[in-house]
């Protein structure tokens, strides 16, 4: 109690110093909270929206379907399994057929996929429902990326081509009914979604599919040999690992952030002991034991981080709530990176997060503190009171 | 020991190791003091006199020879032991005055009584009083930096002064002060020494301080040269 009423003393007298000190430790803090918030936040927005426009619970995948490797899609579609129909007319399960197609943007060859899918379906949040208009070219819609890229937009009428089963290429026109605007490039950047019934026509496959996706209270209870389940899960491993990575990447950050915090501290201590000998010794002279004085200086040097919890909570927490009701605008060209993201992240603060931030910074420079100050004990109180000790 | 002595010295030898070799500091000092006295250890610049009061006060301890304090033997105390009969029993003044710059007068000389856990009631009563007695209540909230060297040492003894101590030890007081306010805070001392029968262990070559003394022990080369009661 002592040590804690002295050591605020002492530091707050120090003036500048400190504040400087307080100053980087705090903003060490805020920084973390809210890099961390933003990646928690953008985590919770991708899962959100992955699954309402992509994932949904979960799919179902013709065993051949590589996500990653085009030239095998021909080979991965079969019929409907008959006891998948109960389902997709219950809405609660819609199949996928995806065939490469090519688009000619302003001439240019442009490969992209084309999925074909029920207008009507309720899975997931695609306007499929746009598509049901009558009109002489096929209707079909596409993402703002992929309307950038090929310099498409709504009404637009555009040609494509396909080989059908034969290998034979064919081609028709499309009309672009609608462009809507969402945060995953999985089903946008390179995409076209087309009526399924269509493109079973055109690839002369008629009631095949390439994948289901699953909707809500759809339970794969049975084996159903070609197909395979995906959890929902699974097809997030991918985001998963790089949130992991986005997090390690930031300790780094931190990691360089608190040791600088750390030097200041560390600095201040070896100076303040150098230069408080005097006062040292007139501690000791007054009779105060060894213990005291190393604890004195230790608690003085962990109290930055202590001020510093209330110094960044005056500014910090004003900001933290703004940026978690205004949300942090992603910098432009972000969208391009092939990952789920949204144009505005709400970060999301956890609890946890900023206990064991605080805790580790109080620790960290608890420590710091400390080691300096245990050079006091090795004193000689008799050099000390004169100031003497180079 | 007698009744009323408090510190008794005898055969005391301090050496300084300095290179391979050693100096010799105090070379066999016998005295004995007694409750209440307000006695120097007069002498020239580098005799002993500092090396002396440091173990009187406990912050050194001897090579050779006992130093018994206030019925403890300094040879004998550890640093924290040693550290407590300073709190309780011992008061420092020093040529510099070491104030604590970041404290207000006030602060300053309510520290000893932190330490010694007195509460806050009692605390500010007694600064109050310490601070009447050096004449500088109307200071309290200053810092150190805004006093003038007199007034800072007369802060320095009220902290000294505060939690009435049985002996107070005193290096060069009066050193960097001008004669007016030497004289000023000797009174002061040596009422406080009238009226609480605090002993007071002065080391000095300064003439003002002497003339005050009852005691005078001459100090020359580690050695007691003289040691003469003055009475008047
Ligand atoms: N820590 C030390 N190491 C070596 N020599 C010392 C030390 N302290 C004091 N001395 C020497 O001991 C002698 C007496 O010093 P001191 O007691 O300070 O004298 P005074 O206070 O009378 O001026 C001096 O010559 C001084 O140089
Ligand atoms: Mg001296």
């Amino acid at each position: 109690m002592l040590s804690l009423k002295l050591a605020y003393r002492n530091l707050i007298g120090a003036g500048l110093r400190t504040w400087l000190n307080v100053f980087v430790l705090s903003f060490t803090y805020i920084l973390i909270i809210w890099h961390y918030g933003i990646i928690d936040g953008w985590n919770h927005q991708a899962k959100k929206d992955m699954k309402a426009w992509e994932i949904g619970n979960g799919q179902i995948w013709h065993q051949n379907y590589d996500p990653y490797d085009f030239f095998t899609l021909e080979e991965s579609h079969t019929t409907i399994p008959q006891t998948f129909k109960n389902a997709i007319s219950d809405g609660v399960l819609t199949p996928v057929l995806i065939s490469q197609a090519t688009v000619y943007p302003e001439g240019r060859i442009q490969s992209m996929l084309l999925r074909g899918i029920d207008p009507n379906q309720k899975v997931i949040a695609l306007p499929t429902a746009e598509m049901n208009i009558e009109s002489d070219e096929i209707p079909v819609i596409i993402g703002r990326r992929m309307a950038k890229n090929c310099k498409l937009k709504e009404g637009d009428i555009t040609i494509i081509r396909w080989r059908d089963i034969n290998g034979t290429f064919d081609a028709t026109e499309v009309k672009i009914v609608k462009v809507f605007n969402c945060n995953v490039p999985n089903v946008d950047a390179g995409q076209m979604w087309i009526p399924i019934n269509k493109l079973q026509e055109m690839i002369q496959s008629p009631d095949e599919a390439t994948m289901f996706i699953i909707g809500e209270n759809f339970e794969m209870n049975e084996n159903v040999s070609g197909w395979e389940f995906k959890s929902f899960d699974y097809l997030m491993t991918e985001m998963d690992e790089m949130i992991k990575m986005k997090k390690i990447g930031g300790s780094v950050f931190y990691f360089i952030l608190i040791l600088l915090a750390m030097l200041a501290i560390f600095d201040t201590q070896v100076l303040s002991i150098f230069r408080r000998q005097k006062e040292i010794g007139t501690y000791i002279a007054m009779g105060m034991t060894r213990i005291q004085v190393v604890s004195l200086f230790t608690v003085e040097g962990a109290m930055h981080a202590i001020l510093a919890i209330i110094v960044g909570a005056i500014y910090g927490i004003p900001f933290l709530l703004w940026q978690m009701k205004t949300g942090f605008s992603m910098p432009a060209g972000t969208d391009d990176f092939g990952i789920a993201i949204a144009e505005t992240i709400f970060p999301v603060y956890g609890a946890g997060l900023i206990f064991f931030t605080v805790l580790l910074v109080i620790i960290i420079t608890t420590i710091v503190s400390y080691m300096p100050a245990r050079k006091i004990s090795k004193m000689k109180p008799t050099d000390a009171i004169k100031g003497k000790i180079q | 020991m007698k009744n009323s002595e408090i510190i008794s010295i005898k055969g005391l030898i301090k050496r300084f190791s300095i290179g391979k070799g050693y100096f010799t500091a105090l070379n066999g000092i016998d005295l004995s003091f007694d409750k209440g006295q307000f006695a120097g250890v007069v002498g020239p610049s580098g005799s002993g006199k500092t090396t002396l009061l440091n173990i009187i006060g406990s912050l050194d301890s001897p090579t050779e020879g006992i130093a018994n304090v206030l019925g403890q033997d300094v040879n004998k105390l550890s640093t924290k032991k040693a550290a407590i009969l300073r709190r309780k029993h011992m008061g420092f003044i020093f040529q510099t005055y070491n104030l604590l710059p970041v404290y207000t007068v006030f602060e300053n000389v309510e520290f000893p009584l932190l330490l010694l856990k007195m509460s806050g009631a009692k605390r500010k009563k007694a600064v109050m009083d310490a601070l009447d007695w050096v004449g500088i209540t109307d200071k309290v909230k200053s810092r150190p930096a805004q006093l003038s060297g007199g007034e800072c040492q007369r802060v320095a003894i009220a902290r000294a002064m505060v939690k009435k101590p049985e002996l107070v030890l005193a290096d060069e007081p009066t050193a960097n002060l001008d004669s007016e306010n030497s004289h000023h805070i000797l009174q002061t001392m040596e009422n406080l020494n009238k009226e609480l029968q605090t002993t007071f262990i002065f080391a000095t070559h300064d003439d003002k301080v002497i003339k005050y003394l009852k005691r005078k022990i001459l100090l020359e080369d580690g050695k007691v040269t003289s040691d003469d009661i003055i009475t008047n």
